[in-house]
């Protein structure tokens, strides 16, 4: 299978770490990776800060990079799906890219691009052991990896309860996979809003960390780095004896 | 950077003892809320149900609206239509004066706090006695509505308890709930029998019959309407739906989303006055919402039964309080109505929202809260009501995100960041590094890293 990889501009420059386990896991599990260089950002801040128009040459240029004629990589068009470690930008190109890009071209993109996560899940249906991670670790289920790209059931709802993030983590030898109260409570990063509603913000984080501490864990792991960039600069602030790890890492650890 | 609505929050958060309790409170709520709807395996069918109920009454609704009061007048009703609060004020002033009432007994109803009914008929001589407990303790007290459902949550016993001490003349430090509420009901029964009208809203009205249908846990909409000789109900226009049938789908969510009850303890049936009593007076409020009704991305907020539960789930609201917003209804349906209501003087309630969609995965009648509160955002420009700096901020992201050269420059450089002097970085002007340790940029990009063929 031809996988296109997209690492998100902040996953780029802050946690080359969780694109490099990304891939590392993606060709462990027999794909056809390439990196379509130049990504850049998907459009999302500005779009939830209220700028969408600010979002659509980006999202013309995401469907260009890995869709269009001109992505200068041989055979681009086969790419059979995008996967990207962000399951907030991978929800908001998935819901929302079709009415940015209206009139403008077919979106393919959104039919496309898949979190890590569910693509393990959903497309490989991995089920075979994978690394080793002999740790306890506080699982951090992410918005909108919850309640926009349905990884795990949301908690208002009263439907068969599951959890991808944990079946994936339960593949990796040595782990014991703990859940924090609130479950699926928002560890209140937001985009804009950490740096519009400070003070809220900065409490959802104090809460959500201490829920995670709570649990004994000392390892807090999600499928989204901007959720665990917010709780480890809250955590750090506070000289919290906590790490923050995304999903990937844990899953490709001794691979 | 901040909004009207931030810096609430952040007044609110000072007192945190308070703060945690308030959280505390509401989730404690949800938790309740939870218990009950997974209690029902239909639970998520209810939903499905009550949405599309909704969906096909509003976009029928002049059909309904017809028959509703067609039904209500052969009832023997009087039926009045207001066009806006001014309208509904003046029509409701009116019927007061025709029965020459002194003193209206109230029971709970926010249509009445959205038209400010309140002042307008005391302005014009007449009492009015709020008979919900909750509100009955904030109309004292002369404050609003902190939440829709429990008004009054905001206070403790003790805050009630002194408030009783000035204006009803309790014992002086007896803040005992159970002594408190005594003394509520002793007042409360006087107002009753002295009244010479009682008024209630309405949680639904039912087209078929022409029923109005109010649900209490305290009984207070009975004893408003069967003490008075005259009682007035007030209903807005999105209450009515089709038939009993319908109502028995509300019926069975509306109080275990609002409260975590199963049902309420009063649902009081209203078809027209008692033998002895003067006619019956229904008035139907627009207010806005015939024209709500032809916004494609807005009309969804006229499903909303008013459960509360969405502020209950809000992670924003929990923290931050009613009072921390500027329109009447707080949490995310407050946001969006006030929004509706007047965009330049409630936008600052438009950040209070993180996007976790919380509320659309609990609302009883499926409402799209976050994407509505999403599209506002898309509208603050063109209401002159966005933040320059933020922007400006989202104009930069695009110069640097819109060209991969200017990109790859800007994070090549970005480890030169670790070196910046903290006192720099957390000096005020940095909003981020306020609550956080600012991260360590690592020396290579993925981006790098993969073209110098180190990804491997």
């Amino acid at each position: 299978m031809k996988i296109g990889l997209f690492i998100p501009c902040y996953v780029d420059v802050v946690y080359p770490e969780v694109g490099i386990a990304t891939y590392k896991l993606l060709k462990h599990l027999g794909m056809d990776v390439d990196y379509p260089q130049n990504q850049t950002c998907c459009g999302q801040p500005m779009a939830n800060a209220g700028f969408e128009e600010q979002a659509i040459p980006l999202a013309e240029k995401f469907e260009e990079k890995f869709f269009g004629e001109r992505s200068g990589i041989a055979n681009h068009k086969d790419f059979d799906y995008v996967v990207s470690p962000s399951v907030s930008c991978t929800a908001f190109i998935r819901l929302n890219y079709p009415h940015l890009l209206k009139g403008k071209t077919e979106c393919e993109a959104a039919k496309k691009t898949m979190d890590v996560v569910e693509f393990l899940h959903d497309v490989l249906k991995v089920k075979h052991p994978l690394g080793t991670f002999p740790h306890k670790v506080s699982l951090h289920n992410s918005c909108h990896g919850v309640r926009e790209l349905g990884l795990s059931s949301p908690s208002e709802e009263n439907i068969h309860k599951f959890n991808k993030i944990k079946n994936l983590l339960n593949l990796v030898e040595g782990i014991q996979i703990l859940e924090p109260e609130r479950s699926d409570e928002c560890c209140g990063f937001g985009g804009m809003f950490s740096v519009e509603e400070t003070a809220i913000s900065e409490q959802m984080g104090i809460d959500k960390v201490q829920r995670h501490m709570k649990t004994g864990a000392r390892i807090v792991t999600g499928p989204d780095c901007s959720c665990l960039m917010h709780m480890a600069g809250i955590a750090k602030k506070r000289g919290l004896n906590v790490e923050f790890k995304h999903v990937v890492e844990i899953l490709a650890a001794g691979l | 950077m901040s909004t009207a609505h931030s810096n609430a929050a952040k007044e609110f958060l000072k007192n945190q003892t308070y703060a945690k309790w308030h959280d505390a409170t509401f989730w404690a709520v949800r938790t309740k809320r939870d218990n009950m709807a997974y209690g029902l395996d239909e639970w998520e069918q209810l939903r499905e149900k009550a949405s599309a109920i909704k969906r096909h009454t509003i976009t029928h609704l002049d059909e309904y609206l017809d028959q509703f009061a067609t039904k209500a007048e052969e009832n023997g009703c009087v039926v009045h239509w207001a066009k806006d609060a001014h309208e509904f004020n003046e029509i409701v002033y009116g019927i007061l004066k025709n029965h020459n009432v002194k003193k209206l007994v109230k029971s709970k109803s926010m249509l009445t706090e959205e038209c400010e009914m309140n002042p307008y008929l005391e302005q014009h001589g007449i009492e009015v006695v709020e008979t919900d407990l909750g509100e009955r303790i904030i109309q004292l007290k002369g404050q609003a509505p902190s939440h829709i459902v429990m008004p009054a949550i905001h206070l403790n016993h003790n805050d009630v308890g002194e408030l009783f001490e000035e204006k009803l003349g309790s014992e002086k430090g007896n803040h005992d709930p159970t002594y408190l509420t005594y003394v509520a009901r002793l007042s409360l029964r006087n107002e009753f029998l002295t009244a010479d009208a009682g008024m209630t809203g309405a949680n639904f009205g039912i087209a078929e019959t022409g029923d109005i249908v109010v649900c209490t846990n305290e009984g207070n909409a009975d004893m408003s309407t069967s003490c008075p000789k005259l009682h007035i109900a007030a209903i807005g226009l999105e209450k009515i739906i089709p038939n009993y049938d319908c109502l028995a789908v509300f019926q069975r969510m509306l109080c275990r989303a609002g409260t975590g009850q199963p049902t309420t303890t009063f649902t009081s049936h209203f078809r027209k006055a008692r033998p002895t009593a003067n006619p019956m007076h229904i008035v139907l409020v627009d207010n806005g919402r015939s024209e709500w009704i032809g916004t494609p991305d807005h009309w969804e907020v006229l499903k909303c039964i008013r459960c509360g539960s969405c502020m209950n789930t809000c992670p924003v609201y929990r923290r931050s309080g009613g009072y921390s917003y500027s329109y009447f209804i707080p949490g995310p349906i407050g946001i969006n109505l006030g929004m509706l209501r007047n965009p330049q003087k409630h936008s600052g309630n438009v950040s209070a929202c993180t996007l976790c969609n919380s509320c659309q995965s609990v609302c009883p009648v499926k409402v799209n809260l976050g994407d509505q509160i999403y599209r506002w955002r898309q509208q603050l420009d063109k209401f002159g009501t966005a933040n320059p700096q933020k922007k400006m901020m989202c104009k930069g992201m695009s110069i640097v995100y819109g060209n991969e050269n200017v990109y790859n420059l800007v994070t090549a450089l970005a480890h030169w960041a670790n070196l910046i002097p903290s006192p720099l970085i957390n000096n005020g002007l940095n909003p981020w590094a306020d609550g956080h340790k600012m991260m360590k940029f690592p020396k290579e990009t993925f981006h790098s890293l993969w073209k110098k063929g180190k990804v491997k």
